[in-house]
């Protein structure tokens, strides 16, 4: 029991850090509202009541899961590149471009218009790459203005040139149907993009642990020097994880235009690029971990809306709650102290077994 | 007289479920110097670190002047008095030398402006009053690792700390430097300090202490009056059997040049000359040793060597072939290995596995990969045999290089630069921090790698070791090569200093074979 504990600490740690959030959740909604058991049960069974809300989860998952992965292969090098909450938007609003003037039959329309979204995610994230990598300007700075640059310059290419003038509000041009990505549950909007993006997860954690560019960009991150040192090329690893990253950014910003709305109607940012950040900081950079934080964020978020709706408690508490399990996640010193104790006696035990077969 | 440090059972263990500590005990008597020596992985920078509050053993207790305490953190241990001066130094690396050394006890211009003027003044002094020699308004980061050794030093000496706790201070110093650090020690004895000291090298251990702890596997084996052993029989005490420090029989057969440099300059983006008009050759079947203070030029050099920058002038051939401006990965494919002076910088990455580690200039190649993909497999297999090889003490492969011992990730560095086939090895401290059992390993397996016909260029603050292992030396001051010794077998200590202290020069010395 105590050697499955250490083996799996850092895990058994953070689902620790979830159940104190969730348990801080439910003390405030005790607080505030004045139906709590009803509310209670909204928030936490909400989304596995009807089948629309669980495909809801799923559904919000997916861009959450592809942002969190781009973050993560980011981060691994040690760059913190912000950029996927651009990268998705611009892809997706030239992808949508892309789509609504073209025609062709469906498999080759839809490869194409993901390869022109990849495109403009990696050169939105080829940008601050260069930058860093050559003048040593902060990537964190750069990717985070460029989230701007990448919304107005969406805005205005959608609003000004691909806007579907008989809609009663702003949005594209509808997509045709040769660019839509079919649904694979019947009655819910679960379509394709989900499993393409447990797919890229998955590539992800191959690509990152299993390939040797994938190396290049951990050793870079872990120690730039030690990679300078052993060889390694360290301005194009700096350069080429953000190019990854915002590649994939991409995808999950135009898999959600093909799968979901079909057009694209974003006015504001959606944010899934943020809910990136927070996924890949509570799967710890892992991007199979990523894909659980990510439908655990979708839960709660679809917990939260349900409570808005069904009871008397805001929407605004998921924002509480989800900082809570982050800091608990991210505080290196949290349950600390209980390690130490089981380890102590774990090799006290083994010390023992030890001066006994001696 | 009276015990001033009393360490009583402790016991450490490490979250990975390494205990580092079994229950010991050590009693420091006050105004004494106390050494604590032990092979790489006893246990010895895992005791001072619970002493100074760095770490908190799960057993036993400190006593200090007579009361039982309880250090949170180090600032609790320097507030009654205790310094540290650790194996990885601990300075700030954009911070300047003056701003370290004043790091928070700083003297204030008003109440919140920090009085450079004076920290720098204060340096000076106090750097004049010790004799260890630092530039006050340097950046660490752009210092070589024996000069921060010195800052890190200073620091310890000028918060006047009653118990000062050195761990290797000695590793990267000169024997000059040592010389100049023993007598400030023995002067700091004489006004009423204690000193805690741990080293490798027995002859200073000898030379300095008065009692002397020695731990091996966690525990204390014995603690004695230093008078009362010789330095065999601590060696003796420490692994357990005898070890060979005779100098090496010179090459038997040497070739032709493998490297050779050739009028190298390199300036530096301060615009200061650092190295001028730099020539030698170095041959197949030879260590060629250059002695120095560091600082003088040697770290610029190697960076060169190693493609890890290029000369403002001059070029660099291997083999026949220029290599001046080469990538570190081109100047490896083509056999050079580089072990690095400061090891926790350059040499390993601490968050990274030990096999992620051992591969980081070869992963791409085709034992360890196919198409791109890690043969993890291979490459746990080959870990097992190089840490077997290189008698290296850890948990398992897949442990972090970070929470090895000391000595122990520098062996880490040595296996894999030894291990590449290299045909030309630059060696830089290579073995700085490891005990003398795998001292004898490195330097055997650098005299295999010379008579094997492969070229070694050795660079070392420590002159035994220089003249252990030389077939040829040339000695580095101030950027400039100021003598060459074709012949080390009468050569000593005494002979290669006044070049190292710029006192002595040869005119138009440099290590080129005809001349
Ligand atoms: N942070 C850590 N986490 C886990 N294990 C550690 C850590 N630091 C040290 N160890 C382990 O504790 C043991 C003792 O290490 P320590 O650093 O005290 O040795 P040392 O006697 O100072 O050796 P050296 O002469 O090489 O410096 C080693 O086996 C080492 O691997
Ligand atoms: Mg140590």
């Amino acid at each position: 029991m105590e050697k499955f504990i250490l083996k799996y600490f850092t895990l058994i740690r953070t689902l620790i850090a979830i159940l104190v959030g969730v348990i801080i959740s439910i003390v405030l909604i005790y607080l505030i509202s004045k139906t709590p058991a009803y509310s209670l049960k909204q928030f936490l069974l909400g989304p596995i009541l009807s089948k629309s809300r669980l495909a809801n989860v799923f559904e919000n998952a997916s861009p959450i899961i592809f942002c969190g992965v781009a973050i993560a292969i980011a981060f691994q090098a040690k760059q913190f590149n912000v950029g996927a909450e651009g990268a998705l938007f611009l892809s997706a609003a030239i992808g949508t471009a892309f789509a609504v003037s073209t025609h062709m039959p469906a498999l080759p329309h839809v490869i194409l218009i993901l390869v022109v979204a990849g495109l403009t995610g990696a050169a939105w994230g080829w940008i601050p790459g260069v930058l860093k990598a050559k003048w040593g300007a902060s990537e964190l700075v750069s990717s985070l203005m460029m989230n701007y640059v990448a919304y107005f310059l969406g805005l205005y290419l959608i609003n000004s040139h691909f806007r579907d003038k008989s809609a009663g509000f702003l949005v594209s041009l509808p997509l045709p149907k040769t660019a839509w990505l079919p649904q694979i549950i019947p009655g819910t909007r679960i379509h394709v993009g989900i499993i393409l993006a447990v797919i890229f997860a998955l590539l992800g954690y191959y690509f990152l642990y299993h390939t040797t560019t994938g190396y290049e960009i951990r050793t870079t991150g872990n120690n730039d020097k030690f990679a300078r040192f052993g060889g390694i090329n360290v301005v194009k690893v700096v350069i080429l994880s953000q190019v990854i990253s915002g590649m994939i950014a991409g995808f999950g910003g135009m898999t959600e235009v093909m799968g979901i709305h079909h057009r694209f109607n974003w006015q504001n940012s959606p944010g899934y690029g943020w809910d990136g950040v927070i996924v890949a900081i509570i799967g710890r950079n892992h991007p199979i971990l990523i894909i659980f934080a990510a439908l655990f964020l979708s839960y709660l978020r679809v917990g939260s809306q349900v409570l808005n709706l069904m009871a008397d408690v805001p929407s605004e508490l998921v924002a509480v709650i989800q900082a809570i399990i982050i800091i608990l996640i991210t505080a290196e010193a949290f349950l600390s102290q209980w390690k130490y104790k089981i380890t102590m006696k774990q090799a006290s035990l083994e010390e023992a077994g030890n001066e006994s077969i001696a | 007289m009276e015990s001033i440090l009393q360490v009583n059972n402790i016991t450490m263990v490490y979250p990975a479920g390494v205990i580092a500590n079994k229950n010991v005990s050590v009693d420091v008597t006050e105004k004494t110097i106390h050494a604590i020596v032990g092979e790489n992985g006893a246990g010895k920078s895992t005791l001072m670190k619970a002493i100074f509050g760095i770490i908190h053993p799960q057993e036993g207790d400190i006593i200090y002047k007579g009361k039982k305490v309880n250090f949170k953190n180090p600032d609790d241990a320097i507030n009654v008095g205790i310094g540290m001066v650790h194996q990885h130094l601990m300075l700030a690396p954009d911070l300047t030398v003056a701003e370290n050394l004043i790091l928070g006890v700083e003297p204030r211009k008003g109440s919140l402006f920090l009085d450079t003027d004076k920290a720098v003044r204060i340096t000076k002094e106090v750097s004049e009053r010790y004799g260890l020699d630092v530039p006050a308004d340097k950046k660490i980061k752009d210092l070589p690792i024996g000069v921060r050794q010195r800052v890190e030093i200073l620091k310890a000496l000028y918060r006047n700390a009653e118990l000062l706790i050195l761990d290797e201070p000695t590793a990267v110093l000169t024997p000059q430097e040592t010389v100049i650090l023993f007598k400030t020690l023995f002067r700091l004895k004489e006004n009423g300090k204690t000193i805690l000291f741990i080293s490798h090298k027995l002859s200073e251990v000898k030379q300095l202490a008065d009692r002397i702890t020695v731990m091996r596997d966690a525990r204390v084996i014995t603690t004695e009056d230093a008078s009362d052993v010789t330095e065999e029989e601590i060696a003796h005490l420490m692994v357990g059997r005898d070890i060979d420090t005779a100098r090496l029989d010179p090459p038997e057969k040497m070739g032709g040049v493998r490297l050779s440099v050739k009028n190298v300059s390199y300036i530096d983006d301060e615009n200061v000359q650092v190295l001028k008009n730099i020539n030698f050759d170095i041959r197949a079947g030879e260590i060629l040793g250059i002695a120095g203070v560091d600082g003088n030029g040697q770290t610029e050099l190697i960076d060169i060597l190693t493609g890890l920058s290029r000369p403002t002038e001059g070029s660099i051939s291997m083999d026949g072939k220029n290599i001046a401006g080469l990538s570190p990965r081109q100047v490896r494919e083509l056999g050079m290995s580089h072990i690095p002076e400061d090891r926790m910088e350059n040499g390993v990455a601490d968050t990274a596995s030990l096999e992620e580690n051992f591969i980081v200039d070869r992963y791409y190649k085709k034992e360890f990969s196919r198409y791109g993909k890690l043969d993890w497999k291979y490459i746990r297999k080959y870990s097992k045999e190089l840490i077997q090889k290189f008698n290296i003490l850890t948990q398992s492969s897949r442990t972090p290089a970070g929470s090895l011992s000391g000595g122990n990730i520098q062996k880490v560095v040595v296996a894999r630069e030894l291990s590449s086939d290299p045909q030309i090895i630059i060696a830089a401290q290579p073995t700085r921090g490891v005990d003398i059992g795998s001292e004898e390993l490195i330097h055997v397996l650098l005299k295999d790698a010379r008579d094997s016909g492969k070229a070694v260029f050795l660079i070392s603050a420590d002159l035994d070791e220089i003249l252990k292992l030389s077939s040829r030396i040339i000695v580095i001051y101030n950027g400039e090569i100021t003598a060459h010794f074709k012949d080390v077998s009468k050569v000593t200590g005494k002979d290669l200093g006044p070049y190292m202290l710029g006192v002595k020069k040869e005119e138009g010395a440099h290590g080129e074979i005809h001349s």
